[in-house]
């Protein structure tokens, strides 16, 4: 496969039974990510991003349309129909996924969250612990939080963390559903870094931002949403 | 595309029925049933052609109403209850080539004591209230074969420190217990034979909050820590969305719909799922 992944005619409705409705998400996506690229896509509220990477992350099932991604481990495999365990196995250890909104356990520390990502990609505890620790101080995470429920972080603290989370999966491809929302524009900032680090390192990312200028310079391509399809905004 | 792990768990066309059936509600379209009672001959059908599978490491969640056959089921595959047809194969017995369903009852019994774990809802089933703590670990532990006290002792009390029962406490009967602390005896008593597979049906249901936290933190702990594989039958979707990888929705004794967990919750696609995720408050 050429690119990593490739979206071909990708549409989804949701059908509400109460009410008797159906809506139409979006249709006729098509969308092209290469090795090692970030591609953006901007748009309105409600226009159907999230939907999209929702469907590659296989929380929403598509009808129609196909989600090629090139998997290390399956080779070529069609996300919109690859079983159950093939996608837990690809989100643990190949397809990251981060929102602005921290889904944890609760009551597990910063430190236990990091390091029970690192023990899941088959690391001994030894490594972990010293991992974790990296890790942790690398995502500017003050160290008296290290030890404390992320229930009490504030907004900039869990996307740090939820970052830092992903990250440590060291996964081939990033989906972020607008992590800067909601934060000041220094820890914007902070954030921006990060993903810059990534790219650096070769992760490829697809991601929504609401705000245009954060994208700026740090996207190879844009994909603009509107009512539920694309256009192709050039590099 | 495969070389994923073999299941641990495999089930297939599990059928319990209640009562003998007749003419009447054996056809398939039958308009004599009320959901899956038949008004003809009052014959209950629990669990209707129920197929599932359970990984290793994992946690299955099944979810549905009461009454829509999720205890039946739990209970066929502990053997509390006979089956009316189906199959079901443990990866670690007999290299899962036999149909647990069809051993004799010796054969059963060995599968239940070596291989499997299950905690109840209600703790008088799975307990002796009037033995000591320790006594009901013993005791799941000889139908597994030790016959060693020191051994015994030694397992038992590890056990119950690790769910937290004060080990002063270990000579009491569960009967004196609270009910969070019943839970976690049954859940030691469960685990003391190193189970591959833990059935846990309804484990947090009727605890105050705080309890129920604390007895799904241990659950939780557990399976990182063992790793092993847990059918975990809820109606609340908040302790399956904390545990479940996977889940089933049951209703009038079929699975209506399957999928990982976040599936599930954000995009159901049944009628019944929908109601039952919209009802979350």
């Amino acid at each position: 496969m050429e690119n990593l992944l490739e979206i071909k005619g990708l549409s989804k409705t949701f059908t509400l039974h109460n009410l008797g409705k159906h809506i139409r998400a979006v249709s006729g996506i098509e969308i092209d990510v290469k090795e090692g690229e970030f591609v953006g896509i901007t748009g309105k509220s409600g226009s159907g991003k999230s939907t999209v990477l929702k469907c590659i992350y296989g929380t929403y099932r598509l009808e129609e349309g196909s989600i090629l991604y090139d998997s290390k481990r399956f080779g070529p495999v069609d996300l919109a129909r690859v079983s159950e365990t093939e996608m837990l196995y690809l989100r643990k250890h190949e397809i990251g996924y981060v929102s602005q909104f921290l889904n944890v356990m609760p009551r597990t520390t910063a430190r236990q969250l990091v390091k029970q990502a690192i023990l899941e990609m088959g690391n001994d505890e030894c490594v972990a612990d010293q991992e974790t620790v990296k890790i942790l101080t690398h995502f500017e995470l003050s160290e008296e939080l290290w030890d404390s429920y992320p229930a009490t972080f504030s907004g900039g603290e869990k996307l740090r963390l939820n970052i830092a989370r992903a990250m440590v999966k060291k996964p081939r491809l990033l989906l972020l559903d607008e992590p800067t929302a909601s934060l000041d524009q220094e820890s914007k900032l902070k954030v921006k870094v990060l993903i810059q680090q990534l790219m650096e390192e070769g992760t490829t990312m697809l991601g929504i931002f609401h705000d245009l200028e954060f994208m700026n310079n740090l996207c190879n391509k844009e994909y603009k949403m509107e009512r539920g399809s694309f256009s192709l905004q050039g590099s | 595309m495969n070389g994923l792990e073999e299941p641990v768990l495999s089930v297939r066309n599990l059928n319990k029925q209640f009562g003998p059936g007749c003419p009447y509600c054996q056809q398939t379209q039958s308009t004599k049933m009320i959901k899956n009672y038949c008004q003809v001959c009052g014959t209950v059908y629990a669990c209707k052609d129920v197929s599932f599978e359970v990984y290793p490491g994992e946690v299955l969640g099944i979810v549905g109403e009461s009454g829509s056959g999720k205890s039946t089921l739990m209970q066929c595959l502990y053997f509390d209850q006979d089956v009316t047809r189906g199959e079901a194969y443990i990866s670690t017995y007999q290299n899962g080539e036999r149909n647990l369903f069809q051993e004799s009852a010796q054969a059963k019994r060995y599968i239940r004591n070596h291989m499997m774990g299950k905690v109840y809802q209600n703790p008088m089933l799975g307990l002796r209230m009037n033995f000591s703590s320790i006594g009901n670990i013993a005791e799941k532990l000889i139908a597994a074969g030790n016959r060693q006290v020191g051994m015994m002792e030694e397992r038992g009390t590890e056990l119950l420190n690790k769910v937290n029962i004060p080990v002063h406490r270990r000579k009491e009967a569960p009967k004196n217990f609270s009910g969070g602390m019943q839970q976690r005896v049954q859940i030691a008593k469960a685990l003391s034979n190193h189970p591959p597979l833990l059935l846990l049906d309804e484990v947090t249901t009727g605890l105050d909050l705080s309890v129920q936290a604390s007895v799904l933190d241990l659950i939780k702990s557990l399976q990182r820590e063992l790793g092993i594989s847990i059918v975990l039958v809820s109606h609340d979707l908040g302790v399956i969305r904390m545990l479940a990888d996977r889940t089933l929705v049951m209703l009038e004794g079929k699975v209506i719909e399957q999928g990982l967990t976040d599936q599930i919750l954000e995009d159901p696609q049944a009628k019944y799922t929908q109601q039952l995720v919209h009802s979350l408050l």
